[in-house]
């Protein structure tokens, strides 16, 4: 019994849909908890007012957006080394969701920005990398898009998102080369003393974990959805051919 | 590898290759740009080293559907395919016929540009060497993304689409390096980082656009 296994549509389908259900409620119950909790049972920072609580939507977004990318990563290197397809309808999957999450992290950040920094936007480091990242997400999707054949396509988008995260680490560093930050410190690292404080710490893995869940539920579901319209297309072609 | 080379530059210069049209482009846009912000020149010789680098990119952009589209329409990449010669070399031999037809130009007219733009004088060798040592990436990045797109019909914005995120890092350290020099800063650190960028690139992503190419053309 090995992880190779599920590479088998038909094995993945079944152990997806026993998840599925589970995922979404277990990041339903999360998403609940952890933000009433974080909205309304926190107190107000003493120097952000409550502004703070948008934390609660923007730190797990804004995680997920990198944590998606990596996802695509793996899966596209995957699809290249073993050519399962069931790895690259994922990362094909996995990519609307991601660009979704980028765009909620800048948009929460930039509602932030405005009472905080007295800005909407800045060229900080960050948020630029972001945008970059945005950008790339955008040309990944695009490259789905255009491309009928659907093996080709995955092949050229793979390289793509291989090439891509080289580029995006350059540009992360090049960008922080290029201009002095706002934007925070990490304030979640698991190995520094000086994190945000615990009343707001507890909700907010909640909302982590909630944002995670999601993730994988709507990912599973995206990828069980594609594997589906494959099945018809390919019963489809065996119609007009009988 | 001589011979693809010499065919290459000969087809882009004759008639319909599109020689000079990117330097063309390039001095349109360092024309238009002082009609779009002002004629002050302080105002110009601040930002022409950014203009400058970023006509040279957007000049290059132009033509890179140029490197690939034409031959795999007659079929001649077909022919490459079957060639004794590896798919990267081919590749790395169309980047440096669109380096030498394309970038060189460039590099050569940029200090006639800045003329028109007032960069300082100081700013024109770090301006000249970041190009220099710049355009080679642009063309090497840009043949990756021709190579990705070369078998969608009309794929010229998508190509753009798909490169401009992954020129991000040598504008950044070209720009920097040039805009540094006209201040009279020292601009070593930027170039350091925008040769590293170039050879890297250089010694890396023709495998990538060759393994795309197979793709395209299997």
């Amino acid at each position: 019994m090995s992880l190779w296994e599920y590479a088998n549509p038909v094995k993945f389908m079944a152990l997806s849909g026993r998840i599925l259900p589970w995922a979404a409620w277990l990041s339903g119950i999360c998403l609940v908890i952890g933000l009433v909790w974080g909205f309304f049972y926190t107190p107000d920072d003493f120097r952000q007012g409550s502004t703070v609580k948008i934390i609660y939507l923007h730190v797990p977004s804004a995680l997920m957006a990198i944590n998606v990318w990596m996802m695509m990563l793996v899966t596209s290197l995957v699809w290249i080394i073993r050519r399962h397809h069931v790895s690259a309808l994922a990362a094909k999957a996995a990519a609307p969701i991601g660009v979704a999450m980028t765009l909620i992290a800048l948009v929460t950040g930039a509602i932030w920005g405005q009472p905080m920094w007295g800005t909407w936007w800045a060229w900080d480091p960050r948020l630029t990398s972001f945008l970059i990242l945005f950008l790339f997400y955008l040309g990944y999707i695009a490259l789905w898009a255009a491309i009928e054949d659907n093996d080709t396509a995955a092949d050229l988008t793979s390289i793509l998102c291989l090439v891509g995260s080289v580029f995006a680490i350059l540009s992360r560093y090049a960008v922080n080369f290029w201009n002095q930050g706002l934007h925070q410190g990490a304030s979640l690292s698991l190995d520094t003393e000086k994190n945000v404080a615990d009343v707001f710490y507890q909700p907010l893995l909640f909302c982590i974990a909630g944002f995670v869940l999601l993730f994988v539920a709507l990912v599973l579901l995206r990828t069980r959805t594609e594997i589906r319209a494959r099945r018809t297309s390919a019963l489809l072609a065996r119609e007009r051919m009988g | 590898m001589k011979a693809l080379l010499i065919r290459d530059l000969r087809l882009a210069i004759r008639a319909g290759g599109g020689f000079g049209l990117g330097l063309a482009f390039f001095l349109i846009v360092t024309v238009l740009v002082p009609f779009g912000v002002g004629p002050q020149s302080a105002l110009l010789s601040e930002i022409a080293p950014g203009i400058l680098w970023l006509g040279a990119l957007l000049a290059c952009l132009l033509s890179l559907d140029r490197i690939l589209a034409l031959d795999w329409e007659d079929g001649t990449l077909d022919l490459l395919a079957c060639a004794p010669l590896p798919m990267e070399a081919a590749v790395s031999i169309k980047a440096l016929a669109h380096w030498l037809t394309t970038g060189l130009p460039l590099v050569i007219a940029a200090p006639l540009f800045a003329l028109l733009l007032n960069l300082p004088s100081a700013g024109y060798v770090p301006l000249v060497l970041s190009l220099l040592l710049g355009t080679p990436a642009l063309s090497v990045i840009g043949t990756f993304g021709a190579a990705l797109t070369v078998g969608i019909k009309r794929g010229g914005l998508l190509l753009s689409l798909l490169v401009l995120p992954l020129y991000l890092p040598t504008l950044i350290y070209g720009a920097e390096a040039a805009r540094r020099g006209a201040q009279g800063v020292e601009a070593s650190t930027p170039l350091f980082m925008l040769a590293g960028i170039t050879f890297g690139v250089i010694a890396l992503l023709p495998f990538a656009s060759a393994a795309v190419l197979r793709v395209n053309i299997r």
